[in-house]
């Protein structure tokens, strides 16, 4: 799960992380009052929406008055900001973090992370912040430094001055990161992070040591025992299929193509994707009904995937084994009676009660096309989709 | 000889009294599984599916000199349940469970450090399959009728499309020797080295299915791994050449975020250290059985 810029200081901040005075506005003259109360003569007014690279996108204004936080403000709100992170579609501006902007005389990066390889906490840092990591990696990875965290005692103080010392601080400037370091990764070890970044982590021209920008992603599994962090999601941000996804116990990510899938495992999901693909279509979702589908979840898959206007093909890709085929035929043929299904539905069942399902599926009247084989499955969607293609234009022009 | 178990291994099934757990382990009790006892916490002294019930793994060891373990506990408690099987003595443990927190497994990771490499027990999972010996037994939830008992091993991320490699082996008459699913975790008790190591091992495999998917370092790290020490042939699978960047696809693991994470880069390894790369997932059978025609291999006996 990903939170707000201004969610994620608020965080750090309670973990003794020092971050500019600011504070969350929805409105411009929300904003206004919070640079007044704040102080000072500089104000950076600053888009929240979950994506890196805002400040290219436009989406933070530097600002001298408190009228230009309002004009900044009334420009931000509602606007439309496409980076590299949010995809061609962008994402629309619903609040903003209004921020004491500080003279910097330097930027550092700092970083926590998962490190799958070594199955540990990596702190990572770098001492040119202000760019992505990747592009650090890129420009100058002779420049990029590695903490390995041992779970069992946590992060020692002097793994925070080792990577300090490292990126040339003062030791005025090293007790204040030092603080910071330890700060977030006692952050990401109580809250159940995946990721905590600063970035930039920045030198004033005063000496302080402050965070500028802060990103953090929490593991979903671990939302049970973390509700104040739970609390933060802005459902805005997500696609609301995923949240509808999210209710039955789905795994859903929308793509681009025209077949919709509906498999079990992730694994037989992005392979049945990748079938499509070879067999000369493109899929038009990802999509894991999960272990023990009820026939109630089946039909959940089907509405979801057919709320997709470009869909002209349904594949059900089923291998039981914790799963029962019987459950999820009848799943299909529950869903094709409840749900309006106005495109072919190819089936593919294996494992579990196979035979039951098979026979619930011949004998239930229905249309379906079955198949025996994934190959099989993969080229009756991608050839139906040619004998089809008038069904689904017909039901979007009446949508729209 | 198979890897991890064969018809004589003890195994106890923690989280016994739960429906899933019950469900599996009946199906594996037909399958000729010798499960010899289940652990639920507070229904010790009790019987389930005619088995004795225990409180405590330890007591369950005690009783039945029990070497293997499945768990089927709930993801919040799950970690705990791994470290007590440790603490019993396990030398096997599969973990089904999905949704376990990732510090969770760090701990857990951490834990097994403290037996000498040579005891430490060997972690299957979690968030996945388990692990099948054909004809013989298993710990698990897979579907025992799609594995015909054979000579070549298994080892998979992804449980399903574990079971679609051995359902295309079975339709052309090649059999399996063990089937291990790693499961779809970030951080996972087994790797695919691990696996790998085991089957260049064992008497009774000749050829390795290896099928990965995208994110984290573990297939290029086995495919590199093979190169230098592996004298049996492996075909090797990459799911997810069509999943898009920076989404997570389903799996907690399966995310393509650096650089050799995507199924592409992997795909490309694979090949570069000598697997064969099945051209599509429908491909996995005919690919195994092209790579055990090739001369200079030990004949197949399925």
């Amino acid at each position: 799960m990903d939170i707000h810029e201004y969610q994620a200081k608020e965080l750090l901040a309670g973990f003794g992380v020092a971050v500019p005075k600011g504070g969350v506005v929805y409105t411009p003259d929300q904003a206004v009052y919070r640079a007044e109360e704040i102080g000072g003569a500089q104000w950076v007014v600053k888009a929240q929406i979950h994506s890196g690279a805002r400040g290219k996108a436009g989406g933070i204004k530097l600002c001298t008055t408190p009228e230009e936080v309002r004009a900044a403000a009334t420009e931000l709100l509602g606007k439309k900001l496409v980076t590299h992170q949010t995809g061609p579609a962008g994402k629309i501006v619903h609040r903003l973090y209004v921020e004491a902007a500080v003279p910097i005389k330097r930027e550092l990066y700092i970083g926590l992370v998962l490190d799958r390889r070594s199955e540990r906490v990596c702190v990572v840092a770098a001492p040119e912040g202000g760019m992505e990591i990747e592009e650090i990696a890129v420009r100058s990875p002779e420049t990029i430094l590695r903490e390995v965290i041992e779970p069992a005692v946590g992060m020692q103080p002097f793994q925070a001055r080792e990577l300090s010392f490292g990126l040339g601080l003062s030791s005025s400037e090293m007790n204040q990161a030092v603080k910071a370091i330890l700060g977030a990764y006692r952050a990401f070890r109580d809250l159940d992070a995946t990721m905590v970044e600063i970035n930039p982590l920045a030198i004033t021209q005063s000496g302080q040591v402050l965070a500028l920008d802060a990103k953090m992603q929490f593991d979903d599994n671990a939302l049970f025992r973390r509700a104040a962090v739970a609390e933060l999601r802005d459902y805005a941000e997500e696609d609301p299929r995923d949240a509808e996804a999210a209710k039955h116990g789905l795994n859903y990510i929308a793509l681009e193509g025209s077949i919709g899938c509906i498999v079990n495992g992730a694994g037989l999901a992005m392979a049945t994707m990748d079938m499509i693909t070879h067999a000369g279509g493109e899929p038009a979702n990802f999509l894991d009904i999960g272990g023990g589908a009820s026939p109630e979840r089946v039909a959940a898959a089907f509405r979801l995937v057919l709320s997709d206007p470009r869909v002209r093909c349904v594949l059900v890709n089923i291998f039981a084994g914790i799963n029962r085929c019987d459950w999820v035929a009848q799943g299909i043929i529950q869903a094709a009676k409840d749900v309006n299904v106005p495109v072919p539905i190819v089936a593919r069942l294996a494992g579990t009660n196979v035979e039951q399902g098979r026979a619930i599926l011949r004998d239930s009247g229905l249309s379906i096309i079955t198949a025996d084989t994934l190959a099989d499955a993969a080229e009756k969607a991608v050839a139906a989709l040619s004998n089809t293609p008038i069904a689904r234009a017909t039901v979007r022009e009446k949508v729209s | 000889m198979s890897i991890l178990v064969n018809e004589k291994t003890r195994v106890v099934v923690q989280g016994f009294t739960g429906d899933k757990a019950s469900f599996h382990a009946k199906e594996a009790i037909e399958y000729g599984t010798n499960i010899v006892a289940g652990i639920t916490p507070g229904k010790g002294g009790t019987r389930h599916l005619n088995l004795p019930v225990f409180d405590t793994v330890k007591e369950a060891v005690k009783a039945t000199g029990a070497t293997a373990s499945g768990i089927f506990v709930p993801a919040p408690f799950c970690a705990d349940a791994i470290m007590e099987a440790a603490d019993a003595g396990m030398e096997l443990i599969v973990c089904i469970t999905d949704g376990i927190p990732a510090q969770d497994m760090m701990r857990v990771k951490r834990y097994m450090l403290r037996y000498p490499r040579e005891t430490r027990p060997t972690l299957i999972g979690p968030n996945c399959a388990g692990v099948i010996s054909p004809g013989k037994a298993m710990i698990g939830i897979m579907p025992g009728s799609i594995y015909r008992k054979g000579r070549v091993g298994i080892v998979s991320r992804s449980g399903t499309l574990g079971y679609e490699a051995a359902s295309q082996m079975q339709a052309l008459g090649i059999g399996v020797s063990s089937s291990v699913g790693i499961g779809g975790d970030p951080i996972n008790g087994s790797s695919f080295v691990d696996m790998l190591q085991r089957f260049e091992q064992d008497d009774e495999t000749d050829a390795v299915m290896m099928i990965g998917e995208i994110g984290g370092p573990q297939e290029a790290e086995a495919s590199l791994w093979a190169r230098d020490n592996m004298s049996k042939p492996i075909v090797g699978y990459v799911a997810g050449l069509s999943a898009p960047r920076g989404r997570r696809m389903g799996h907690a693991g399966a995310i393509i975020s650096a650089f050799g994470d995507s199924a592409l880069e992997k795909a490309e390894i694979m090949r570069n250290s000598g697997l064969t790369v099945a051209a599509s997932p429908a491909e996995l059978g005919k690919a195994m059985q092209q790579a055990l025609s090739k001369p200079a291999r030990r004949p197949v006996l399925a």
